[in-house]
């Protein structure tokens, strides 16, 4: 449960603004940083405290691009592949990544630890080939970046892990 | 290079509270809320010629001086939602001088009597949200946000929401329903947001490159900040430089600056020998430049403001410059773009909707190689038919990459159809 997870913070997201709706942003990150992904439970918690209907939860779960409801990689690696970056390489890129670890786009290396996608614009355009990286409510941005330093990235995150 | 915006290039750690209080720090928000009345605040802003830095160019002091004096309270929102591609000032802005962009919140809100303000931060700025915070935090306990400001009674507090990535979110209605803890989908106007704003009331919303010149136009005056810049665009701006550039990166420069500058002088123009084939100066949302032999020069001498891009057939926008070589083929430009559109597309306008979906569809086939005779007319059929269709400008802005690429590059779409 969120309120006992998070006692204080909920707090502060409720001090924050007059009308109760506005929360709901805040807390679906909240969620997402408890169990990694927003699941179903939190949904229907949510809706509970802002008194809405989970629908219109489980909407503005499905309009935005950094809120996920199913499980992925511990890691979302988030490839921007749009026009400047592509003209900077990143599909190459992407493709040359992909090759090494040895997923596709979409997919999950099989320890569960990384999950690649294709993203829109993240305002790196002067670093390309860039990626974020979205853990829970966590985000690192990697600019300017090559295979061989992703794959030490990787590395470093799989060692981590041990 | 003179900078404004980007001090803290010059200035070491002036994201440091302390650094920036020994540059000048906060003593325009004194001056301002100590000795200005908020109609001369935005008197001086009108006078100053300052237009809005996130693409639609409308003077500033115009935009404040709208909001209806027997409604309250009023909102300042700040959009910091920076998604076009090819844009990163905002960013740079940001996390290099934070307290410079808070200080013109800060004067914002005091200029329209906004006791509150909402900094609208893309989701996927979430370290640079923090930092923000951060130095929210410290402005409080300094005193320089909160109540009994400067020892007067004004009060103001400035809050930050985090987006989750929505390009739509930085169309100023969407943002204004994100805000409010919907999906971020464009609002029917009139009313627009002067009268009726965020939960309902009169809010002015603004860019974070918009807000960040105020400490200075307070503190130098219109006349300080018009000796940069032309007359009808007056001041410094920040070209986000990108693409096929040898130096990628955020100058800051005098509006009316020609591309033969920016590309050369300051970008080191095109790597591995290449020519420069085509220009889009406001991003994804570009209609296209052609360069070639015959226009070079007439194009690299155009100077970079509002009105001059336009008399190239295209908009200066937020001034995002994406460069491409002549290694690019304009379909398959336009795929990349289209991709964009379709997929921040809200979904809210059909024509926007359907349209960006058979856009996509027919750049594919044609981008492929598997064009049936008639679609890139149809293409163009279809492009035509979105524009001026919506509710906001994403609609409008899909259309134009693909109508001027067909238009100005026929040969590359022959070349598809032959092939």
């Amino acid at each position: 449960m969120l309120a006992e997870k998070y006692p204080e913070e909920i707090k502060a997201i409720f001090a924050k603004y007059p009308v109760k709706r506005s929360a709901v942003m805040p807390l679906l990150y909240l969620a997402q940083r408890a169990q990694g992904y927003i699941q179903k439970d939190s949904m229907q918690e949510i809706a509970q405290m802002l008194e809405l209907d989970v629908t219109e939860v489980a909407a503005v779960v499905g309009f935005y691009n950094m809120y996920h409801d199913e499980k992925a990689g511990k890691y979302r690696m988030q490839v921007c592949t749009d026009l400047p970056c592509a003209l900077r390489g990143a599909d190459e890129f992407l493709a040359q990544l992909c090759e090494q670890i040895g997923i596709k786009v979409g997919e999950t290396t099989p320890d569960g630890l990384i999950t690649i996608e294709e993203v829109k614009c993240l305002g790196g355009c002067n670093h390309a080939p860039l990626f974020q990286i979205q853990e829970g409510d966590q985000v690192a941005f990697h600019e300017n970046m090559t295979v061989d330093k992703t794959m030490e990235l990787v590395a470093a995150l799989r060692k981590a892990q041990e | 290079m003179t900078h404004i915006l980007l001090r803290h290039r010059d200035i070491p750690d002036l994201k440091n509270i302390e650094v920036y209080k020994q540059n000048g720090g906060f003593e325009s928000l004194k001056k301002a809320v100590t000795s200005l009345q908020p109609k001369q605040l935005v008197e001086n802003v009108k006078a100053s010629g300052l237009r809005g830095r996130g693409g639609a160019g409308f003077p500033t002091g115009v935009k404040w001086s709208f909001l209806p004096d027997n409604i309250w309270p009023h909102y300042v929102v700040c959009n910091a939602d920076e998604s076009e591609p090819g844009t990163f000032k905002d960013r740079e802005i940001m996390e290099g001088n934070p307290y410079q962009f808070l200080e013109g919140v800060a004067i914002s809100c005091f200029a329209v009597g906004a006791a509150e303000g909402y900094i609208y931060v893309r989701g996927e700025y979430a370290p640079i949200a923090q930092q923000i915070e951060a130095c929210i935090s410290e402005m409080e306990k300094q005193g320089y946000l909160g109540d009994k400001l400067f020892g007067t009674e004004t009060s103001l507090r400035l809050k930050l929401h985090l987006g989750a990535g929505a390009y739509i979110c930085g169309e100023e209605t969407a943002l204004l329903e994100s805000l409010e803890g919907k999906r971020g989908m464009p609002r029917l106007r009139p009313p627009f947001p002067a009268v009726v704003g965020l939960y309902g009331k009169p809010t002015v919303i603004n860019n974070v490159e918009t807000l960040s010149n105020l400490p200075y136009i307070v503190e130098h005056g219109p006349a300080g900040f018009r000796q940069f810049g032309t007359e009808k665009s007056p001041g410094l701006k920040v070209f986000s430089l990108s693409g096929n550039i040898e130096r990628p990166g955020n100058y800051e420069l005098p509006l009316g600056t020609t591309f033969r500058e920016l590309i050369f002088t300051h970008g080191g123009g095109i790597p591995n020998g290449r020519k420069v084939r085509a220009i889009m100066p406001a991003g994804a949302s570009s209609s296209i430049i052609r360069v070639d032999d015959e226009t070079f020069d007439k194009v690299m001498d155009t100077p970079l403001d509002y009105e001059s891009v336009q008399s190239l057939g295209s908009m200066l926008g937020s001034a995002s410059v994406i460069i491409i070589d002549d290694t690019r083929s304009m379909d398959w430009v336009i795929n990349k773009t289209i991709h964009f559109f379709k997929h921040e597309s809200c979904g809210k306008c059909t024509p926007c909707r359907d349209g960006t979906f058979w856009m996509e569809h027919l750049t594919t086939r044609i981008h492929n190689g598997q064009a049936r005779p008639g679609d890139v007319q149809l293409l163009d059929s279809v492009a035509a038919q979105v524009y001026g269709k919506c509710l906001c400008a994403l609609g409008d802005f899909s259309t134009m990459a693909v109508r001027s690429a067909i238009e100005r590059f026929p040969e590359d779409f022959e070349k598809v159809i032959g092939s």
